[in-house]
């Protein structure tokens, strides 16, 4: 690929469902190795870019492309570049974590299902856990399970809708830890949040979408410079209660599992 | 592209067969209506019941076999609908599988899990004292048909799976399926009833089928019934995968 080949290129985008207009012309776009973040607060649309992304829904009008392939026309090929980690961890809780990866392995067609299982359950510390039921997973475990089967395969851009909503601190921090890695390895991520921190935390770039449009999009250094420059203040400055929080629960990952 | 199909079903079916393994408790609760149903009828209504068979177990079995279907079929439906919320379902769609593999594999498992219970249910009837001549061939027959019964009641709660707003709503629907024996020939003889209800119970999928069963165990040869029965499972499985299917697109892109 070359470097001007976007991994993901959204143009014009729109949607509706019955009276209600979801997304009114959306445009952007993501380089390849990068992670993109698409902050929005709840409804702005985040979720139905994401699923037109995925191929779940068609848009109305506009185009998409992942990996160069057109969402509608391509769909196919579309599955083959992309793996979407849906809002809700999407695991099978009745089967173990091994089976899990196994299962999202055959179904990709791997070659060695059983090998790519326990790397992963390697890399994303789950295996101690491997052979129990997802039912039994922790919050944090059973995301980073959730992205492990997303990896299956190494697709070349994976999507995160939301990867934290709904977790504790500890587990929060254990799922940027894993983005961080998943970037580090060269794929494509794209995620969506409402927490701000989260984006800067995460993302190379940053995109605000805001009742079905992008309103700014950009580096965060860039997002910076649209507001007036900084004035030096002094200020005392107090513990965040997150801060406080994991200090007095201890250190949060390993014990914060040992304990679950 | 069709060998990619079957791959795909053949492991979405391994998947959820090992759901059915991991809670034999969906086995015991399909097979204990059905069971229950055959004891309050075999030991309590059975004496003051004339169907002009020697043991009245012989003649209510293949009415019981049905109703094992019905509510097999309720977990086929529960089992969809739990993918379809807890997220899975859109994981799959989101990969490059076959696309119609998630359904098959559910069907599969369905037909399984039904033969399962069926057989439960017939070792149960052995032990009352259910006694049949039917020869392999027969046996096959009767296999078939329930097969062909399930698969059609399967599209059905395929239907239900696909488009319940709630388990309330997908448990629910199985209801009139297992209510529908009892206005058939399946405890009673229909001679008996009031002219209207004895109209419905004569012109009802269940009656043709399970006096093709009943003439099966029985040795009798089938008549024209088993060509009814056919046409009905046939009729019915046509109509529900057609509507199932399009339940699924509007689920699905």
């Amino acid at each position: 690929m070359t470097a001007a080949a976007p991994a993901i290129a959204v143009r014009g985008l729109r949607k509706s469902f019955g009276d209600v207009d979801v997304l009114h012309g959306v445009d952007f776009e993501v380089e390849p190795g990068r992670v993109f973040a698409l902050l929005g607060s709840n409804g702005a649309g985040k979720t139905t870019v994401v699923r037109i992304l995925a191929t779940l829904l068609r848009p109305d009008s506009g185009t998409a492309t992942v990996d160069g392939f057109d969402v509608v026309d391509r769909a196919a090929d579309v599955r083959e570049s992309i793996s979407l980690t849906g809002q809700f961890a999407a695991v099978d809780e009745i089967l173990t974590g091994r089976e899990n990866l196994v299962l999202v392995a055959r179904l990709r067609h791997v070659t060695d299902p059983a090998g790519v299982a326990a790397d992963l359950l390697a890399r994303f510390d789950l295996t101690d856990a491997a052979d129990r039921r997802a039912s039994t997973y922790s919050g944090g475990m059973r995301r980073r399970l959730d992205i492990a089967m997303s990896l299956v395969g190494d697709p070349r851009v994976i999507v995160l809708d939301e990867p934290t909503t709904g977790l504790d601190p500890q587990a929060r921090l254990e799922v940027w830890r894993t983005v961080r890695e998943v970037a580090a390895g060269g794929t494509t991520v794209v995620l969506t949040t409402q927490y701000l921190d989260e984006a800067e935390q995460l993302a190379d770039r940053i995109a605000i979408l805001h009742r079905g449009r992008i309103i700014v999009d950009g580096t965060l250094a860039e997002l910076r410079r649209l507001l007036p420059p900084a004035t030096v203040e002094y200020v005392e400055r107090q513990p965040t209660l997150e801060e406080i929080f994991l200090a007095v629960v201890g250190d949060a990952r390993a014990e914060g599992e040992a304990s679950r | 592209m069709s060998t990619r199909f079957l791959a795909d079903t053949a492991v979405l079916t391994g998947r959820s067969l090992r759901h059915v393994t991991r809670s034999p408790d969906t086995i015991v609760t399909t097979t204990i209506m059905p069971i229950a149903f055959m004891l309050l009828f075999v030991y309590v209504f059975g004496g003051s019941i004339r169907t002009g068979s020697d043991a009245y177990v012989d003649y209510l079995l293949p009415g019981i076999l049905i109703i094992t279907v019905a509510s097999g079929i309720s977990y086929t439906a529960f089992r969809l609908f739990t993918d379809l919320s807890s997220g899975i379902f859109e994981r799959f769609q989101s990969m490059p599988i076959a696309r119609s593999a998630v359904l098959w594999a559910h069907v599969l498992t369905s037909v399984v899990a039904c033969l399962v219970s069926l057989a439960v249910v017939v070792l149960v009837a052995l032990l009352m004292g259910f006694r049949s001549g039917a020869g392999p061939l027969a046996w096959l027959a009767v296999v078939g048909i329930l097969v062909l019964f399930t698969v059609a009641l399967t599209w059905i709660a395929v239907i239900v799976g696909l488009s319940a707003k709630s388990v309330d709503g997908v448990s629910a629907f199985s209801y009139p399926l297992i209510l529908l024996p009892f206005v058939s020939s399946a405890f009673v003889l229909t001679a008996a009833m009031p002219g209207p209800v004895r109209a419905f119970a004569e012109n009802q999928p269940v009656t043709s089928i399970v006096d093709t069963i009943r003439r099966l165990f029985g040795q009798q040869p089938a008549g024209t019934d088993i060509w009814v029965a056919l046409a009905w499972c046939a009729g019915i499985l046509v109509v529900a995968y057609v509507l199932a299917l399009a339940a699924y697109r509007r689920r699905t892109v």
